[in-house]
């Protein structure tokens, strides 16, 4: 099984605190592998290095056998990861379409051709009809949807998302989760997800990497990971057992 | 050209510039607490300017003792313009907020040449031509008073902020905004306090200029600009830089007007915000108010 | 309120713009016949405010970058093509062409200079400013544009209109302004409706999202500000041959940046028809405030001005975004659902 994503060694300060301390995984292609941890343990700043957003001090980060660490933030996009916010955010001025068709203009040169990918799309995930719509007035599901949807529209090969189900429902989670089992059942797409509700990381991920005030401390299965008494104490709590 | 003449030139840059400091002091403070960009901040000085050059060509009363009243009376005018017209927009986009200023200062400039007209006019004290020896500097002595006036009503402000209990609590509204309100500080009141206090430096740095130019309505948007390039030069939220920016524009723009021709100072102290904003956008003593 | 939305309106509400607009269009080009030459006069004017307010609402509106100098891109344009026209007798339209590349490259300076070391916001309008009012006094102490005594154009009486040269009656300058108006306004939709609108209203709206959605920011906010430079630069063109003189003080004063914001802030930052709204809106009552003022006999310097400061202050306050848009949606006109 190839590794799609290959993250080595990388590091993060910010000044005196050290966010992310020499973290090393690997993510396969076709495969749901979730970080968990704490707030503040360097999860989405894990993220923001993988999809450009912050440069890593040491380390590599390699994308489809070739380098990505460095890279600008539509860069790594064009090369194929497309990522979600933690705090939403679509853009609120523009219709639900005009967004995703943003995301679809990554790769169709027309925008015809990018808004008739944005119609599959939206069909697909239910959001046609209110197409017309501005993205500030959905919903906060239809708008992590929405942001899903753009993402995709960008055609990745993988897929970040970070905590895309906190705030919902747990039916709302149950239905997010639904579509993104379908998705990585169906084209093969590749999904890292940041996520502290367990309901959902049980659910998807096939491997699971926990992170603790910087440095990893587990990586397995799901299963395995949640019994870990470092996991535990860490983050989960003997409850969660 | 004979070294004196350059100390003279040198002093006198000092000195205007410390009134220019005083100026970009009260910005500062509006940005570093309230966080408005004040657009209208030459405007409101011009005021200050023309209430001294009615005070002095009507009652003949000298400037420098007008400082305080003519502060006073901008004092309110901020706490007003805050309290009524820019509090609610604290929520709206920053180019709403800087847009609504503008405005304001388009009303002002033209309004002030509505009723003064474009012509200068000028505030010719008893002491206007007068000069101290010091050693090899001839000090001119209304510059030497409004420099003086200004350090003076500098560290008013400074202990005020310092050791008062509002000048804390305002100082702890700029550091935590939430964290006042929690413990239940008046936030709106604070805001329109420190943009009054803002106003009155303007307002005495406004009575002191007049001693040293002549009042035009155009005068207006040039000390925007200035006051701008001063605080980001000194560093946006320090009132130490403030003065420091502004002591160092006084002198550039002295030896500029000295070096090259008179009208082309103002060119190098826009080179240098060009500088500053690429290069070291926190200025030189950039951070919080401190 | 989505631009993109309400230019891709179908069935109904689409023949309904097009009636209005062509009505508007008609009225337009007949205008020369029915009114007198000092109304003609306010149209020039108008066309004028509408033609560089769109011109910088390519910047602002579009891609949401706060320009508050760009009367420096309409004097470079002005004293261009009037050197070159005084100095060398080339013509306006050859002149324009001459303009173009250096307004561009200084928009491209500015935009290269501010998009890489971070300058945004209001900071990035300071430093418009900033360049504004170098290039104000530099002129003023340039020897080839004769400085702050002033650059006049030679005019001759001719018997006909010379459209070459831009020289002839207000009439000739009216279908000129007109043209580059609504040519302007093609190109505005045109611009909206491509992959360059779409990453543009993506960036102002939001910036990393859009980078994150694969937008290369910086490239696309250097187009915005090099085509709103080009065609700001065309209206400085017409400007040195319509009123034939140049003065540094007024040609690149911020009182003309400021002039060229008020029409699409009024009408609506971002929109389509916003600007030229704002600019029949502005520069109509301005227009009809003077006629007053004249009738009574009052003659106030300034008093234009707090006119329009009033104006940009109610907007603000009042109406956000701007005139357009509400009126948009009470006429039926937008499909997009707030």
């Amino acid at each position: 099984m190839t590794a799609l994503l290959s993250v080595e060694r990388i590091s993060k300060r910010f000044r005196g605190l050290v966010a992310v301390d020499s973290v090393s995984f690997e993510v396969t292609k076709g495969e749901i592998f979730a970080v968990i941890g704490a707030n503040g343990a360097g999860k989405t700043t894990l993220f923001n290095m993988i999809a450009g957003a912050l440069e890593p001090d040491q380390g590599s980060i390699t994308f489809d056998g070739a380098p990505i660490h460095g890279l600008a933030p539509d860069a790594v996009c064009r090369r194929g990861i497309a990522r979600t916010f933690q705090l939403v955010r679509p853009f609120p001025a523009l219709s639900v379409e005009d967004n995703v068709v943003v995301g679809a203009l990554a790769h169709r040169h027309g925008v015809s051709e990018a808004r008739d990918r944005a119609h599959a799309l939206l069909q697909r995930f239910d959001l046609f009809d209110r197409r017309h719509q501005l993205a500030s007035a959905l919903t906060l599901p239809d708008r992590k949807r929405l942001e899903v949807v753009r993402a995709l529209a960008t055609e990745p090969k993988l897929l970040l998302l970070d905590e895309v189900v906190a705030g919902l429902r747990p039916t709302e989670v149950d239905r997010l989760v639904g579509v993104l089992k379908e998705l990585n059942r169906d084209s093969g797409l590749t999904i890292l997800m940041i996520e502290h509700v367990m309901r959902a990381v049980m659910a998807l991920a096939g491997r699971v990497l926990v992170l603790d005030h910087g440095t990893a401390i587990a990586e397995g299965t799901p299963d395995a990971v949640v019994r870990d008494p470092a996991v535990v104490q860490s983050y989960l709590g003997a409850e969660a057992v | 050209m004979p070294v004196d003449v350059y100390l003279n030139v040198v002093v006198a840059g000092i000195l205007t510039g410390l009134v220019y400091g005083l100026m970009a002091l009260g910005l500062s403070v509006i940005f570093g607490v309230v966080r408005v960009v004040n657009f209208a901040h030459g405007e409101m000085m011009s005021i200050a300017m023309y209430l001294a050059v009615v005070l002095f060509s009507a009652f003949g009363l000298d400037p420098l003792l007008m400082l305080v009243p003519i502060a006073a009376v901008m004092f309110a005018f901020g706490y007003a313009l805050q309290a009524g017209l820019i509090n609610p927009f604290i929520t709206r986009p920053e180019h709403s907020q800087f847009l609504l200023i503008v405005a304001l200062a388009i009303i002002i400039v033209n309004a002030l040449l509505i009723v003064f007209g474009p012509d200068a006019q000028t505030v010719q004290t008893s002491y206007a031509y007068d000069s101290f020896q010091l050693g090899p500097v001839l000090v001119d002595a209304s510059k030497a008073y409004a420099g003086g006036a200004a350090i003076a009503f500098a560290a008013a402000l400074f202990a005020f902020f310092r050791f008062s209990r509002v000048g804390t609590a305002i100082r702890a509204c700029a550091d935590n905004y939430t964290g006042a309100l929690v413990i239940g500080l008046d936030v709106k009141h604070l805001y329109a306090l420190t943009f009054a206090l803002g106003a009155a430096c303007v307002g005495a740095a406004g009575s002191m200029m007049t001693l040293i130019v002549d009042v035009t309505p155009v005068l207006g948007p040039t000390y925007t600009l200035l006051a701008f390039v001063i605080v980001i030069t000194g560093g946006l939220g320090s009132m130490a830089g403030a003065l420091l920016g502004g002591i160092l524009i006084g002198l550039t723009e002295a030896l500029a007007g000295l070096m090259f021709t008179p009208s082309a100072k103002s060119m190098f102290a826009f080179a240098i915000l060009v500088l500053v904003l690429l290069f070291r956008p926190q200025g030189l003593l950039g951070q919080r108010l401190s | 309120m989505s631009a993109a939305s309400l230019t891709r309106l179908g069935g109904d509400d689409s023949r309904r713009i097009v009636v209005l607009l062509a009505l508007l269009l008609v009225a337009l080009l007949a205008a020369p016949w029915v009114v007198n030459d000092y109304l003609l006069t306010v149209l020039i004017l108008i066309l004028y405010s509408a033609f560089t307010g769109q011109a910088w609402n390519i910047m602002m509106g579009f891609a949401g970058q706060l320009s508050l100098g760009h009367a420096l891109y309409a004097g470079l344009g002005a004293y261009v093509s009037a050197v070159l026209f005084v100095d060398f007798g080339i013509g306006p339209w050859i002149g324009f062409l001459a303009a173009v590349p250096v307004a561009v490259a200084c928009g491209a300076v500015i935009g290269f200079l501010a998009f890489r070391f971070g300058v945004a916001g209001v900071y990035f309008a300071i430093l418009t400013i900033a360049f504004a009012e170098f290039a104000r006094i530099g002129f003023d102490h340039l020897a080839v544009v004769n400085a702050s005594a002033g650059l006049f154009l030679p005019v001759h009486q001719t018997a006909h209109n010379d459209v070459w040269h831009l020289r002839g009656d207000p009439t000739m300058f009216y279908y000129v302004i007109l043209a580059a108006s609504i040519a302007a306004f093609v190109l505005c939709r045109l611009l909206l409706k491509s992959r360059m609108g779409y990453y543009w209203l993506a960036i102002r709206e939001d910036e990393q999202a859009a980078r994150a959605a694969g937008v290369p920011t910086f490239r696309y906010k250097m187009y915005a500000v090099m085509i709103s430079a080009a065609l700001t630069s065309f209206a400085g063109v017409f400007y040195a041959f319509f009123y034939n003189n140049l003065f540094p003080e007024q040609v690149f004063n911020i009182g003309r940046s400021i002039e060229m914001i008020l029409g699409p802030v009024i009408g609506g930052i971002g929109t389509l028809f916003g600007p030229v709204l704002g600019a029949f809106v502005l520069t109509g009552l301005a227009e009809t405030l003077n006629a007053v003022m004249a009738a009574v006999g009052l003659d106030i310097p300034g008093a234009k001005q707090v006119f329009y400061g009033i104006c940009l202050l109610v907007v603000i306050v009042a109406l956000p975004e701007g005139v357009w848009p509400p009126l948009a949606r009470r006429l039926g006109l937008t499909k997009a659902k707030p």
